[in-house]
């Protein structure tokens, strides 16, 4: 295993050392028909060149895994009959990106969207560039390219069409799928320019002319349908599992417990006496940590999943449990909260923290609890593997499609070239799809077996075993002067790190991690200091929707609220105080600020922003208007993915404590953006992921045994229980500021907004989520 | 040997008889339209009709559905415009889109029993069905324009 131990590098991961030994020249013509499967109606095919993104406004997409590619000829076709086909390099999992990013395309080309095919990427980094789905990054990084490879193309049917007519290819102009030259009426359809246009040279990135955001047909308008739209509502959308190739086995594998456990023994005697229980073999696992290699265990191969599943329950298996059998989380709590009350690793100072506080009129202190969770995504993990030879064909639902080609050739011992990784619909992601260990696993045992594998896991697989959410003791002291103005702030963050997934020994929070709403924090106040005391890891932890700013941002945000209340303010204008002037932040205290990865340049923390939502929210959601007894206002902003977001949850509290939420408003600034309902449509599931969360979220250990298996105990948040009503505010489209995430920033505010609300409601302070029973009366 | 008829088409099976009726018409027939999700009737991705009824596959074993019509997601309608189908698509409820198989039959089965369900009744009534991206304030607006055209 190569496994960087850096982990500040960690997001973007050890892929990071690879870069340079990337050759993109020789990768051919025939791949690139290949890759699209049009034979014959290719065009704009030609030897693939990567180059440097221009773009008016950096961002940090040229520092990811093989960075980015601007070229027309790897992302577009254009057919004889004029059918305009686009690559989506990014994968869905219901953020509409696949839509949105061809959509992009077709914008600048002047390509009718009813004319227009997606074609899903294969996972191959050197020619699309990035593919890593996560980060909310997908427009952040990729609305630039995608402009500039629009362009290119039209650019190319401009000249050839000029060239066909004998005029200056200043006077002709790419519309609706035709060039036209006004002067003389004349046009021709993109289907009769293709093979012109594909002889023409491709323009120079300087050289590109971008469409006015005036002219805009579907960029910003929000009217354009996910392309997946009916054939998910017929049934034909096409997931992990849903992938059926001749002559294919279906396996499921018990794995270990306890993680860092391995097999001892196992007697499959009984098991493979169940119908359709054609085989019972071991699956190769790897020490802890090992980065998203399997964990291992035992697998039974049917000839259906539910024979495989009947067929495991009839296991005997023996365990060596290992280091972490002793994991408990009553205890390990304890030692988060006690480590978050002595002082830690500095990360972030400015002033004198110690003696502010000591002189201080008044110190407010706030200890708060974040558990761990699972993703429960909708579709487990799930993959598809047919090895053969020194070849490996892999069809699963990855948010890592690159990374997985990697780390299948590294664990069977093949070239990259020889791994083909076709990636389907993701049925959710939420982080739990960048690690592939399930496609491993399943290529493993199509090697053994020398049959297509479809490896299922059921969903107490997937809450026992996955890559959990951190848990988290978050300890703010604030220090008021006799005025009741905040002069010291002391917040101190304990949680295992996503990085002792990579690094054994791992104790702090890396820097993307502490980038996430404990450094950057934006308050305007003069003594600061920030602590990340040790924790070490002892299940697999890793990437959640929005990451540590879930318990960062509930700290911050519900400690705001607690300093209102304790000087008798409005939490809202207290919010706007400590948020303080319009301003740029100057992090410059702060070592290896994150930013999450962009160039601060491109993206401040703007208070001005911060500012904006709060306000808009506030009048959009009407708050300090009177509410029916028993419900409460709560009101809460972060920034993350470099976006800004407030929201606003009304609930109700009954005398029993029924907790209902009638009404969440929220405000979000995510700079220049593609299509609005589909964010509108992630701020809605963010809030419900924000509820599930803060309801009932919370895995538990014992004996290092995950406690919890299914919905039932680890219970989500159903339509019954949803808010009424969650209205989306967008900041105006301004296609002059850089585009910002869209997928993540949705859930940070929520659960500090809706605890604010129950304390306005009920006078009950919540610090330890999930709330649980708390408010049971 | 068992028969039974999904979607209008008579199919067999002389392999075990308890076996999950979902994972008989993935794996066995190639329905892949109705989704695996909790394999304990907690989540609804499963969901097909049995006649009139909303019924979780994923409990329901090939023998308790013998010689009954047994819809899914495929055969809801001919060209997939059953007004639940075509309430989704106007609504654009889908992120993921990997539960809603299970909420459009759960949603044609509630208006098959009410045509004219109140907003209450259809928040109990689809309560069985998760969906992880929280698509639940869509849903609920489609399965009223589905059952009254506003
Ligand atoms: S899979 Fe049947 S109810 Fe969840
Ligand atoms: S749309 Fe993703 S689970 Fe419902």
């Amino acid at each position: 295993m190569n496994i960087q131990t850096n982990p500040n590098k960690l997001r973007g991961f050890e892929r990071h050392i690879k870069v340079e030994k990337v050759k993109v020249e020789n990768v051919s013509r025939r791949s690139i028909l290949k890759g699209l499967g049009i034979a014959g109606g290719f065009v704009l095919a030609a030897p693939v060149m990567s180059r440097p993104a221009f773009a008016a406004y950096k961002t940090g997409a040229d520092k990811m895994p093989h960075g980015t590619v601007v070229d027309p000829r790897v992302f577009v076709a254009i057919a004889p009959d004029g059918l305009v086909t686009i690559v989506a390099h990014r994968s869905e999992m219901g953020t509409g990106v696949r839509t949105s990013l061809p959509l992009v395309v077709a914008e600048e080309m002047g390509a009718d969207w009813s004319r227009v095919r997606v074609q899903q990427a294969h996972g191959d980094e050197v020619k699309y560039g990035n593919q890593d789905t996560d980060g909310s990054r997908s427009t952040r990084h990729y609305l630039m390219p995608m402009r500039q490879i629009g362009a290119s193309a039209r650019t190319m049917l401009e000249a050839a069409a000029a060239k066909r007519w004998g005029v200056p290819a200043t006077e002709v102009k790419a519309i609706n799928h035709e060039v036209v030259h006004d002067a003389t009426g004349r046009r021709i359809g993109f289907g009769d320019l293709a093979a012109d246009a594909a002889k023409q040279s491709v323009p120079s990135i300087e050289s590109l002319k971008l469409k006015d955001p005036k002219d805009f047909r579907y960029l910003g308008k929000g009217e354009i349908r996910i392309v997946d739209l009916r054939d998910i509502t017929v049934g034909k959308a096409q997931y992990g599992a849903d992938v059926r190739l001749p002559g294919m086995k279906y396996a499921v594998i018990a794995r270990p417990p306890v993680t860092g456990g391995k097999l001892v023994s196992f007697d499959g005697t009984e098991a493979t006496k169940v119908s359709g229980v054609e085989k019972v073999m071991e699956v190769k696992g790897w020490p802890w940590p090992s980065k998203f290699q399997p964990l291992g265990g035992v697998a039974v191969i049917a000839r259906n999943t539910g024979a495989a599943v009947k067929g495991r329950d009839a296991l005997k298996i023996v365990w060596d449990d290992g280091p972490n059998a002793k994991y408990e989380s009553v205890a390990y709590r304890a030692q988060l909260e006690e480590a978050a009350r002595k002082p830690g690793l500095i990360v972030r100072k400015e002033g004198d923290v110690d003696a502010a506080l000591k002189g201080a009129d008044k110190v407010i202190v706030g200890e708060y609890y974040l558990p761990h969770l699972a993703h429960v995504t909708m579709e487990p993990p799930t993959a598809v593997a047919d090895v053969k030879g020194d070849k490996a064909e892999i069809w699963a639902p990855l948010q890592s499609p690159g990374g997985t080609r990697e780390d299948v050739a590294k664990t069977l011992g093949i070239p990259e070239e020889n791994v083909t990784i076709n990636v389907t619909l993701l049925g959710g992601g939420f982080g739990r799809k960048s690690k592939c260990d399930y496609a491993l696993e399943a290529a493993l045992l199509s090697k053994d077996l020398g049959a297509p594998v479809k490896v299922q896991w059921t969903r107490e697989d997937d809450v026992r075993n996955g890559f959990l959410h951190t848990v988290s003791a978050e300890r703010i002291e604030a220090g008021l002067d006799k005025n009741g103005k905040v002069i010291a702030w002391r917040h101190r963050s304990v949680a295992p790190s996503i990085a002792s997934t990579f690094a054994a020994d791992t104790v702090h929070e890396a820097a993307f991690e502490l980038g996430m709403g404990l450094v950057d924090m934006p308050f305007e106040i003069a003594n600061i200091q920030c602590e990340n005391p040790e924790a070490a890891a002892h299940t697999r932890i890793g990437w959640f929707r929005s990451v540590s700013n879930i318990p960062h941002a509930f700290a911050v945000q519900s400690m705001v609220a607690e300093i209102a209340h304790a000087t008798n303010r409005d939490p809202k204008d207290t919010l706007l105080d400590l948020i303080g002037s319009p301003r740029l932040v100057n992090l410059s205290s702060v070592k290896d600020l994150w930013n999450y990865g962009e160039p601060y340049d491109s993206y401040p923390i703007d208070t001005a922003r911060l500012r904006k939502v709060v306000e808009l929210v506030a009048d959009k959601g009407g708050w300090g208007r009177s509410v029916p007894k028993g419900h409460g206002l709560g009101i809460a902003v972060h920034r993350s993915f470099v976006s800004y977001i407030a929201t606003m949850v009304e609930v109700s509290v009954d005398e029993k404590g029924k907790l209902t939420v009638p009404r969440v408003d929220t405000a979000i600034d995510c700079g220049t953006y593609v299509n609005p309902e589909r964010i509108q449509a992630q701020i809605e599931g963010a809030a419900i992921m924000g509820l599930s969360l803060a309801k009932y979220g919370e895995i538990t250990f014992k004996d290092g045994k995950v406690q919890q298996g299914n919905f039932d105990n680890f219970p989500v948040i159903r339509i019954d229980e949803a808010p009424l009503v969650t209205n989306v505010h967008i900041v105006p489209h301004d296609p002059d500021t850089p585009p910002s995430g869209v997928g993540e920033p949705g859930v940070p505010p929520f659960a500090p907004a809706l605890i604010n609300a129950i304390f306005a409601a009920t006078g009950k302070r919540i610090r330890a989520l999930p709330i649980g029973k708390q408010l049971e009366t | 040997m068992i028969k039974l008829k999904i979607n209008g088409q008579e199919q067999s099976w002389d392999g075990d008889p308890d076996l999950p009726l979902l994972w008989f018409l993935r794996d066995e027939v190639g329905l892949t339209g109705t989704k695996f999700g909790c394999g304990q009737a907690l989540c609804g991705a499963c969901t097909v009709l049995v006649e009139k009824e909303a019924v979780r596959a994923c409990i329901t074993s090939v023998s308790d559905v013998v010689g009954r019509e047994v819809t899914t997601i495929e055969g809801l309608h001919p060209t997939g415009d059953h007004p639940v189908q075509k309430a989704w698509r106007d609504l654009n409820v889908p992120q993921c889109g990997y539960c809603q198989a299970g909420q459009i039959m759960q949603a044609a089965a509630l208006l098959i029993q009410n045509p004219k369900p109140s907003r209450d009744q259809i928040r109990e009534a689809m309560a069985g069905n998760i969906c992880r991206c929280g698509t639940y304030q869509r849903i609920e607006n489609a399965v009223h324009l589905a059952s009254t055209g506003v």
